[in-house]
């Protein structure tokens, strides 16, 4: 096993006594195969006990870890070293408040993932003898993708409108809404439409795309949202047409209404 | 200091803690339910389960059947009257999260599918690809979110339980934002903080098992039994401990020792074919087939890998790229990803690595512990359906079944127990801030938190590994004792209040100690082996004398008690543990 001298920069906030985020430079001996994730632990259990950052799994599935490397938001436990140049600056994710150091403020994701209703309104109970839906492996298909959010919120650390609207539900949350819809065992789309095809809903995404190019599961929240719109435009249009059913708000911007 | 007051606190938030919170709003919406963790629910050590969840499912399988591989794979530690009480719920709990939404993978016919384990008579495994825990923890945290009695504290960290006058009356926590603790007055408490695999240096267990809700009983006076059975899955990555799945080898992977010969069929688990073959060669119990690794390693027939030190080969290559990336998708990129080896075209090395404790919280009745208004389920819990080796994939089941009966236990008992004692509650919640104060004002020792961490680990892997001996456990034993004296002068570099994650490691530390010296003490006084607990000079179980669980006891500084009590027996009496299959 190779040794390798990194340079780390780390961002650091502490807010009873930093009054704005500064870089702290820290020299690492690190081994070839580690990730940026082992570099940080070095630091914190040889050279500064006070850095302060998020992790668990250590397997890319937890999504505590996700922090800005180089520029890019990324899971720090499958940054590789051996993909990094020596110098390698790490960053909290963006536009989220700093707690302190690496750890941001979540609070505001998790209110807005519970606004999108992400669970099962059945419409009625399976009537099988073991109480399960059935689902075909194509049923399984349509929703499966964007079920494998980990909610390590890359995703939101490059969206431009999360950036600039600070309502708008945002990648990961419209993505598992999205989800739900999709689900053959889910009838919960009309009671979603009041928070994903509204004005901080679907709407807002300009589809730069920056979301499905950082997220480290293929989840594709841009896709889920361009499907949403679809669906969300043909519910417009249908209840226009169809006598008896109630026109709500507007299919968004591009037709020229919105809620 | 701020009082919360509720009527249930669940300390954890995944899998089981998950359950039992919307057991208790699905039952009483009226009852105020408290759920901390030390993480946000979703980053929970549910997250990384793999292979799947067993239930019964197929018509030719049956609840006997379920009974019988789980109690014989626990090498008959596990009481019975429990483990039938298990086996029943089981398929009913997997169906619930099956509408609600997790996303199981399927038959051509639509009905759930089921794979085969480790151990396992007939196929009984619910699966969601390779990422079945993850999808049952993010499908309870979602729909845990409609229920507005649920409220969390995320970020909470746990110190101690409130336990006053014969009876738990809260959980004193530290929301790690603020820094400051704060006091749950809670009528009930149910613990569901998962195991202790981190008190090991080469582990599957995240960063987060550190045994937290495990020493908060022990030091509040609640026993921990079973202690000394702690499992190595057989298949773990080199260098990260990254698991590869039981579902490779359920799905036909084969392991071979540095001639590419089955050595699995020296260790009686063969012949080697037919094969696949339930409950022979590689679908063997876990706890064997790690044995099996350290012999072939005694005897000079693993592999040596400069990198990585000894492996054995996991060989996928004859089931295909196309089973492989429908089932097994997740762990083809983890080893292709921290190894470099592809499943599809190389075999993959692996070794034993620290999965799971057996041991946990002592329960008397399912879910109760000998402290009134004390519950737990999930890892932490020892009920015992686990006996002294788990079957695979019974503990994402137990999670769901215990975490749901934790809770409606505790919703239902709150009424006959009563307001909590403030008075009482205020002056145990002193005596915690004090506590806290003075590991803050610890002056400077040259003790680390890191140093002892390291040590610990040396220690219980040296001497209390897969196989053990009197002379490696007396050091432990000796090593655990100095080490929890060298962890009171630990003191703090970092004394700042906002997310401090040098106390919360500290206070990790502190747990893993408890529980370290609770393993090497009952791994000590059980001369026998059974299970996980294999003594090299106790070779054979010895019924006699140890069909009985351990009990450790805390003593404070001292070193605990170890007592016993029977295993419950029911319809299946202690055999021999036959392994290979039908031919």
């Amino acid at each position: 096993m190779g040794e390798r001298q990194i340079t780390l920069e780390v961002m650091r906030y502490r807010p009873e006594t930093d009054t704005e985020p500064v870089f702290q430079t820290y020299a690492v001996p690190c081994q070839e195969e580690w990730v940026v994730l082992d570099a940080l632990n070095y630091v914190k259990d040889n050279l500064d006990r006070s850095l302060s950052f998020r992790w668990s799994c250590h397997m890319a599935v937890c999504g505590s870890c996700a922090m800005v490397v180089n520029g890019t938001p990324m899971l720090s436990c499958k940054a590789f070293l051996r993909d990094l140049p020596d110098t390698i600056q790490v960053e909290p994710l963006r536009n989220f408040p700093i707690e302190r150091d690496l750890v941001v403020v979540l609070d505001d994701f998790m209110e807005k993932l519970r606004s999108v209703k992400p669970y099962i309104v059945p419409k009625e109970a399976p009537a099988t003898p073991d109480g399960t839906f059935r689902q075909s492996t194509k049923q399984l298909k349509m929703f499966k993708p964007f079920a494998m959010c980990i909610n390590c919120l890359a995703c939101y650390s490059v969206c431009p409108q999360y950036g600039l609207n600070e309502g708008f539900a945002g990648p990961a949350a419209l993505a598992l809404a999205h989800r739900y819809n999709a689900d053959s065992r889910d009838v919960g789309r009309k009671a979603r439409e009041d928070v994903v095809a509204s004005n901080v809903g679907i709407w807002e995404c300009t589809f730069v795309g920056a979301c499905s190019e950082v997220c480290p599961k293929d989840v594709d929240p841009a896709a889920a949202i361009q499907q949403t719109k679809i669906a969300s435009t043909v519910d417009y249009f249908t209840d226009l047409i169809l006598p008896g059913r109630k026109v709500k708000g507007g299919p968004g911007k591009a037709a020229g209404g919105k809620a | 200091m701020e009082v919360i007051e509720t009527d249930v606190a669940i300390v954890g938030a995944g899998g089981a803690g998950l359950s039992a919170a919307i057991a208790v709003a699905e039952r009483d919406p009226n009852l105020k339910i408290a759920l901390l963790s030390k993480v946000y629910p979703m980053r929970s050590h549910t997250c990384a389960a793999e292979g799947g969840a067993a239930g019964v499912a197929k018509d030719e399988d049956s609840l006997d059947k379920h009974f019988d591989d789980t109690v014989s794979g626990g090498d008959w530690l596990c009481d019975q009257d429990a483990v039938e009480w298990f086996v029943e719920r089981a398929p009913k709990e997997l169906a619930r999260i099956e509408r609600w939404g997790c996303p199981w993978s399927r038959d051509a016919d639509g009905k759930v599918a089921v794979r085969p384990f480790g151990g396992m008579k007939i196929e009984r495994t619910w699966y969601a690809a390779d990422k079945t825990g993850f999808h049952i923890l993010h499908t309870l945290f979602q729909t845990s979110l409609q229920f507005p009695s649920i409220k969390r504290y995320d970020e909470y960290y746990s110190t101690d339980l409130i336990a006053a006058d014969g009876r738990c009356q809260g959980v004193m926590a530290i929301e790690m934002r603020s820094g400051q603790l704060k006091t749950f007055a809670a009528k009930t408490v149910i613990i569901a903080t998962g195991g202790a695999g981190r008190v090991f240096p080469f582990t599957t267990n995240g960063a987060i098992k550190t045994g937290d809700g495990m020493a908060m009983a022990y030091r509040a006076g609640v026993p921990l039994k079973d202690m000394e059975f702690v499992q190595y899955h057989p298949t773990g990555l080199p260098g990260t401990g990254i698991l590869m799945t039981e579902g490779c080898r359920g799905e036909g992977g084969i392991l071979v020792n540095k001639d590419g010969y089955r050595y699995l069929q020296d260790y009686g688990l063969g012949p080697p074919d037919p094969w696949p073959r339930k409950k022979a060669m590689e679908l063997g119990p876990r706890d064997m087939l790690s044995q099996a690794f350290w012999h072939e390693q005694q005897k000079g027939r693993t592999i040596q890998s400069a990198s990585y030190g000894d492996v054995v080969h996991l060989d996928m290559r004859h089931l295909g790229q196309a089973l492989i990336d429908e089932r097994l998708p997740f762990v083809r990129d983890l080893a292709r990803s921290y190894l470099g080896v592809d499943m599809v075209t190389d075999p993959v090395p692996v070794r034993p690595v620290v999965h799971y404790t057996m041991g946990g919280i002592h329960m008397e009745n399912l879910v109760e512990t000998p402290l009134k208004g004390l519950y737990a389920a999930g890892e932490c819990a020892c009920v015992s359906i686990n006996g002294s080796n788990r079957l695979g994939s019974n503990s994402l089941t137990e999670c769901l079944v215990f975490g749901r009966e934790a809770g409606q236990r505790a919703a239902e008992q709150i009424g006959s127990l009563g307001a909590v004692n403030d008075t009482l509650v205020k002056e145990r919640a002193e005596a915690s801030r004090q506590a806290l104060a003075d590991l803050h004002m610890r002056p400077h020792s040259g003790e680390s938190v890191s140093g002892i961490r390291r040590e610990m680990h040396d220690t219980m892997e040296s001497g209390a590994g897969i196989y053990r001996t009197a002379d490696s456990l007396a050091q432990t034993c000796t090593d655990m004792a100095n080490l929890r004296d060298r962890f009171n002068r630990v003191a703090l570099e970092d004394k700042s209040a906002v997310y401090n994650t040098d106390l919360i490691q500290a206070l990790e530390l502190q747990s893993m100690v408890e529980i370290a010296e609770t393993m090497a003490h009952s791994a000590t006084k059980r001369t026998e082996s059974r299970g996980s607990h294999q003594r090299l000079d106790f070779a054979q179980r010895d019924d006699e004398v140890f069909l009985k669980h351990s009990l450790a006891t805390y003593n404070g500084q001292a070193a605990p008690t170890i007592d016993y009590r029977d295993v419950v027996i029911t319809k299946s009496q202690p055999a021999a543990r036959v392994y290979g299959g039908d031919v």
